[in-house]
């Protein structure tokens, strides 16, 4: 563990994003966080690692996973961590936003998880402040724990799939495409690590100019998008979708894009099953693919969300691990 | 200077379109009336100004201002936006009549005049709304409008969205031979958007406005024009779908115009990158394929005039995530310099391009300026049309600093700016 740490290329003072995240460094955050896993399977899970530092965790919108994730990594290091959920209309919080941001940071905490509905949101709270921040989510934009996790869980199934390294992996990411940092950030980061992403879902649901903008393939039929596939990702659709003309009824969107067993057999025979939670059953999974524990790796991803945020506290909190 | 006194600008290269003239020449004001242009004779008490060096324009005249006041004094006052336009050598301002209240109504464009004659170095012509309150429902008093001093009706800031409204707006402003100038973007393709729709909004997860929003409005509108014979001109047209559609107009012979603005010719939605909120107005900052096609349009005499959408904005307003910022960016301190990057970059001549920010606009407004004629009021710029420098929000002249050509190096400095042959600017 500490050579790993000794290695690493880890020199950011925030982590907002995956854009500019290059292979050697997400290795080097995946060998950390690999590290860090035994500590959540010893009988006292908790390491000196972090204490006497402080860490805040900054909710403007609703989460249970990511939040309790960050706040158990911090806490298995012994980080003092604070959680502030802040309800949010996302309409005209900017003063109120930067304010309780400057509060905090005269509070001087080492390291601030901010999750926030605004696109944009933790960039613009990093240029004004002084204050090291993680995004946990902005808006539509990124969410690069969650493709750092999700990168993990493919890494540790590589050898299943007969494969050395992500070059030439097929993932489909399958959904609500135009909505989710969890497609901007992964395509980021599979794409950084040699894989092959395809988009998979109806044409309302993709971003403008998609192919152009994410250097990906995209497919409107959900049996063309995931044939031979290595990766199946899906994503949440929000129910609120209806209302905006995106689709029309839950019924067909499950019918010609839901996850089910028969369409999961167009995918390459070792593929595994990928959702960032929560999950809508009926909706854009089976539960008969969900619960499949031989192809669902669903699971894997919330223990790995754990050591992966461990490792990215870990960084951002010691500077000296980050030289 | 006293009235009766008289001042000549002697020796500068005197570009005046309206008047065909694009050579070295003096101009002689008296009573802050341009009197002669040429080789004039001098009187014997005549102050002169030695314009050796640099270009003699008509003072510039932005038929896209917004002033903020009354009811937004935080942002920008009278005083303050038309201390903006002199330091640009902008001597001639519509007023967009978004202000709370709301110009429409012939006592508030009284208001706006008498302020701007108490606090105002440059001339100010208010817009009157098309419809009451901004709504787009009920048309306002046009006739008496008018009367009070407006110089064209616009619902800018929002668009007129019914056309049942739009229709009658075309047509009863006909009695008055008035210009209706359309904020075009359909609502419902807006529809919460908050930057251009493109790979950068895809990217930055940003919600996006496509440019059919834009071009599907003058489309209807320029049906409508066609259905009434009314004086149609599209404000801030920022897409090559839209200038297409006033190019054919224009060619069935329609009343058709429109103005572009610098920023718009001059940047594209790349500039968002890093949730720029300085890079955030409507219509958003469009494509390379939109902006090269504004290009085009200015080459070919589509476009009508150049135009800023000044836009103040307190810092509050712009200092928070980019959804939730104010939409708008202040342009009169960097009008000339930009707009002369058409005649540097080979699209256009000086005079041209002069034409588009005087001669032309004045005669869209039916408004008594933007040309050197004998017997017009003394309004001039002077600059040095090469001098280099790089735009400062820091050192901006107005209240606001919103600009999102901060750090932008540009060519074209003004160095005096006259009205009613007073000098209002000078630099340094």
């Amino acid at each position: 563990m500490v050579e790993m740490m000794k290695s690493n290329l880890w020199n950011r003072k925030h982590l907002l994003s995956m854009r500019d995240i290059g292979r050697a460094e997400i290795l080097s955050i995946l060998d950390t966080a690999a590290s860090f896993r035994e500590v959540n399977h010893r009988d006292i899970k908790k390491v000196p690692t972090l204490r006497g530092k402080t860490i805040i965790n900054l909710f403007y919108e609703n989460s249970t996973r990511t939040r309790t994730s960050f706040e158990l990594a911090g806490k298995r290091m012994s980080a003092d961590v604070i959680n502030m959920s802040v309800a949010s209309s996302s309409v005209k919080k900017g003063e109120t936003l930067i304010d309780t941001l400057a509060t905090l940071q005269a509070m001087n905490p080492d390291v601030v998880v901010v999750r926030h509905s605004e696109s944009g949101a933790q960039e613009f709270l990093a240029r004004h402040l002084n204050a090291a921040i993680i995004n946990a989510g902005d808006g539509r934009h990124a969410h690069p724990t969650q493709a750092l996790l999700d990168i993990l869980t493919i890494h540790d199934h590589l050898p299943i799939m007969g494969r050395e390294g992500f070059e030439g992996l097929k993932v489909a990411i399958c959904g609500d495409i135009l909505h989710s940092r969890v497609a901007r950030s992964n395509v980021q980061g599979l794409t950084t690590m040699g894989a092959e992403v395809r988009f998979v879902g109806p044409p309302t649901l993709m971003p403008a100019r998609v192919e152009e903008a994410f250097n990906v393939k995209v497919f409107h039929r959900m049996e063309e998008g995931i044939a031979g596939v290595n990766v199946v990702m899906m994503l949440r659709l929000q129910q609120e979708r209806m209302a905006k003309a995106y689709v029309p009824s839950i019924r067909e969107y499950f019918h010609y894009w839901g996850l089910t067993r028969k369409r999961l057999a167009l995918a390459s025979e070792t593929a595994i099953v990928m959702h960032p939670g929560p999950m809508n059953r009926g909706v854009e999974i089976a539960s008969e693919v969900a619960d499949d524990l031989e192809r669902s790796v669903i699971l894997e991803q919330v223990a790995n969300g754990l050591a992966v945020r461990m490792a990215v506290l870990y960084r951002l909190c010691t500077p000296q691990s980050r030289s | 200077m006293g009235s009766g006194q008289s001042l000549l600008i002697r020796g500068g290269r005197v570009v005046d379109p309206a008047n065909q003239r694009d050579e070295t020449a003096d101009v002689l004001i008296e009573g802050g009336i341009i009197r002669a242009v040429g080789r004039p004779e001098i009187p014997s008490d005549c102050r002169i100004i030695d314009a050796d060096g640099l270009v003699v324009a008509p003072g510039l005249v932005d038929m896209h201002v917004h002033l903020r006041e009354p009811g937004y004094e935080y942002k920008g006052t009278i005083a303050s936006g038309t201390r903006s336009a002199a330091a640009g050598g902008v001597t001639s301002v519509a007023a967009m009549p978004n202000t709370k209240p709301v110009t429409d109504d012939p006592s508030v464009v009284g208001h706006v005049l008498d302020k701007a004659r108490v606090g105002g170095i440059v001339n100010v012509y208010p817009v009157g709304a098309i419809t009451k309150g901004l709504l787009g429902v009920e048309l306002t008093e046009f006739g008496l409008m008018l009367e009070a001093g407006c110089v064209a009706f616009s619902d800018d800031g929002t668009t007129v969205a019914d056309s049942g409204v739009m229709r009658r707006a075309l047509d009863y402003a006909r009695a008055f031979g008035a210009l209706i100038i359309q904020h075009a973007e359909d609502p419902s393709l807006v529809s919460g958007g908050c930057m251009n729709e493109g790979v950068t909004s895809s990217r930055l997860g940003l919600p996006g406005i496509p440019a059919e929003s834009e071009s599907i409005m003058v489309d209807r509108d320029i049906r409508l024009v066609q259905l009434t014979g009314g004086r149609y001109h599209v404000a801030h047209l920022s897409t090559a779908g839209a200038l297409e559609a006033v190019a054919g107009a224009q060619a069935k012979g329609l009343s058709v115009t429109c103005e572009v603005a610098p920023h718009h010719f001059s940047l594209t939605d790349e500039a968002v990158n890093g949730y720029d909120t300085y890079a955030k107005m409507a219509p958003p900052l469009r494509s390379e394929f939109d902006r090269k096609a504004l290009l085009e349009g200015i080459a070919r005499g589509t476009v009508s005039a150049i135009a800023t959408d000044h836009a103040p904005h307190d810092e509050d307003s712009k200092k928070v995530e980019f959804c939730c910022a104010a939409n708008g960016v202040v342009g009169l301190e960097t009008l000339l310099p930009v707009s002369l990057e058409l005649v540097f970059g080979g699209i256009i001549t000086l005079p041209q391009c002069i034409a588009l920010m005087t001669c032309k606009p004045a005669k869209l407004l039916g408004i008594h300026c933007g040309a050197l004629t004998p017997g017009f009021p003394a309004d001039l710029v002077l600059f040095d049309m090469m001098e280099m420098w790089q735009v400062d929000s820091g050192r901006l002249h107005g209240s606001a600093r919103n600009t999102p050509f901060h750090g932008r190096k540009v060519r074209g400095r003004v160095k005096k700016t006259l009205v009613a042959g007073k000098i209002v600017f000078e630099e340094g």
